[in-house]
């Protein structure tokens, strides 16, 4: 259990990160806003408090490993990365950049701290799947989490993952979906309803808890039970705000992939130090 | 060349091997593994065995996630399956970061038989041969492709192992070497070459004699591995022969046929006939029937011959 003071340090690193996020963004001028900062909160608490890694030395071989599914939301990667010390903030500008380390989503053999390939939605679960599975076979007690985004619940393969996962029995598995409710083309219910999300998880034998997911103290405990639950894996369904921190990004489909403009970002980082 | 072998027999056994000898040997498969022959690994190591069920692409991507942890996955399943439903798995999730997957896929070709068209990959050398990073093996018979898996094992990247469901001729010793990247040259001559891949060599040696008795000097080069194509050997035999016919158990666009084609037009263009399907689908029918079919027979090798020297 997270206390007072930790909770408002996290909410700080969040806010930290956002700033980040827009700035890179801005920096390149194209890239994925709103889905970035729906995740922000979830991946803070991941990256400053749960997780176990070593900036030093990414491939510590008893590192959990962080799979971020929605790779379109690679902003929000690189600024958790650069926060931890994978490499210099200042790398954060050349988001997108010819010869960047810093690829359009998240590539592993260019980004330090990055551990596989994603933004073809579907795929990073089946890899995080392979991961665990790895870990069990290296009797290691590594946790693999990944961040899926609620459209990509409607790709096939996700579902492929998530019957697998619990065959396996994959208890040190957690998968997290950023429930923003938005899409490219609009809400995802009116585009193609894939809820309710929950009870598919449970039909699919997982572990499941749903949270608000911009609520440092639940996202934490939601990480203690999913950690405490060892036979299944864990869902954790996070409620969440497309573009949150921005009055006037949030619950914006149209900021789905769009990076901030000068005047945006001067108002964008206007909101945050409101905060 | 009395003896037959399945390639995908040859497959079990070396897998079973190589599991002995490396505890980092996984094997995926999707719910064919009686057909795909990983059964007898998953016998002997189920520990090490993950069947994910009619799900190519899960299997795919589980495959990635275990390299990426520096596992040495082999995915197996059809050839259809494989390199058809799961391209973009393996595009993505695999070629891309050049991950050390090995993908056998299994019915390759025509030879399927009775399945149809459906079952019968005739675009998957194409397919994975576009793939930045991808080393593409379409081996000849049992021992080459024991050979092949364990060369594919040894080295670190991306391989997709082509291979067939029924029992071939066998053209290599036991034993003998395979070196990725690299062909060979199984009989001399000067008149004309022909460079073939798969079960085809062994045709295209049946040609060569019956052409030897007509006093016409085949050359059999034998390109196990479709990428990276050996260029320097099929320049040198269009140089040396100045007529070239390649044969494979697929289409003639984009495989074997294409590569040696692209090799040629850039180095030195020689006459050129390629066998194999010309830009259809099989059907049902015996192995034999569909080979005599599609033309990818000795008999049609010589025939292609003929029609390659009257060019020249």
């Amino acid at each position: 259990m997270l206390t007072h003071q930790q909770i408002r340090e996290l909410e700080e690193t969040a806010c930290h990160l956002r700033v980040e996020v827009l700035k890179m963004l801005h920096s390149s001028q194209s890239g994925h806003t709103g889905g970035s900062l729906s995740a922000m909160d979830v991946m803070a608490v991941l990256f400053f408090q749960r997780m176990r890694h070593n900036p030093s030395q990414p491939a510590w071989e008893d590192r959990d490993r962080f799979v971020l599914s929605k790779g379109h939301a690679a902003p929000a990667l690189y600024a958790c990365l650069a926060g931890s010390g994978y490499f210099p903030r200042d790398d954060l500008k050349t988001l997108r950049r010819l010869g960047s380390h810093l690829q359009g989503h998240p590539d592993m053999r260019k980004t330090p701290g990055v551990e596989v390939c994603t933004g073809s939605l579907g795929q990073g679960i089946s890899q995080a799947v392979g991961l665990a599975l790895a870990a069990r076979l290296n009797s290691r007690d590594s946790r693999v989490y990944t961040l899926l985004g609620d459209g990509e619940m409607q790709e096939g393969q996700v579902w492929e993952a998530v019957m697998s996962a619990a065959h396996y029995k994959l208890g040190s598995l957690c998968a997290i979906v950023d429930q923003n409710g938005l899409q490219i083309d609009g809400a995802v219910e009116n585009v193609m309803n894939v809820g309710p999300l929950g009870p598919k998880f449970l039909a699919f034998n997982w572990h499941v808890l749903e949270v608000d997911g911009h609520d440092i103290g639940a996202i934490s405990r939601a990480f203690d039970e999913a950690e405490a639950e060892t036979e299944r894996p864990t869902a954790i369904i996070a409620r969440t705000v497309k573009g949150k921190g921005v009055p006037f990004f949030e619950h914006k489909a149209s900021y789905h992939g769009v990076a901030p403009s000068d005047d945006e970002l001067e108002l964008a980082l206007q909101a945050l130090s409101l905060h | 060349m009395s003896e037959k072998i399945a390639t995908r027999d040859a497959y079990g056994q070396s897998l079973v091997e190589l599991g002995r000898e490396n505890s980092r040997v996984v094997v995926l498969d999707a719910d064919l593994s009686g057909s795909t022959k990983t059964k007898p690994f998953s016998q002997e190591f189920p520990e090490r065995f993950f069947n994910a069920g009619i799900a190519e692409a899960n299997m795919t991507g589980m495959a990635a996630g275990l390299a990426a942890a520096g596992m040495i996955p082999f995915a197996s399943t059809f050839a259809v399956f494989a390199a058809g439903r799961a391209f973009e798995q393996i595009r993505q999730s695999i070629a891309y970061p050049g991950l050390n997957v090995k993908i056998v896929a299994t019915h390759g070709g025509i030879t399927v038989g009775e399945d149809g068209g459906s079952h019968q990959s005739v675009e998957d050398l194409a397919i994975m041969r576009s793939l930045p990073k991808m080393t593409v093996l379409c081996p000849a018979d049992g021992p080459e492709t024991a050979a092949a898996i364990r060369a594919a094992a040894e080295y670190h990247g991306p391989v997709y192992i082509r291979l067939g469901r029924g029992k071939v001729p066998v053209v290599f010793e036991k034993g003998c070497q395979f070196t990725l990247g690299k062909g060979v040259t199984l009989r001399d001559g000067n008149d004309l070459t022909f460079i073939t891949t798969g079960l085809m060599t062994a045709e295209a040696l049946q040609a060569a004699a019956i052409l030897g008795e007509e006093n016409i000097a085949a050359r059999v080069v034998h390109l196990a591995t479709i990428k990276p194509l050996d260029v320097n050997l099929v320049l040198k035999a269009a140089r040396e022969t100045g007529a070239v016919v390649t044969a494979e158990e697929h289409s003639v666009i984009g495989g074997l046929g294409g590569a040696v084609c692209e090799a040629l037009a850039e180095g030195y263009p020689v006459p050129v006939e390629r066998v194999g399907l010309r830009d259809v689908f099989g059907q049902s029918g015996t192995a034999e029937e569909l080979l005599a079919h599609y033309g990818l027979t000795a008999a049609h090798l010589v025939e292609a011959a003929e029609r390659t020297l009257a060019r020249k």
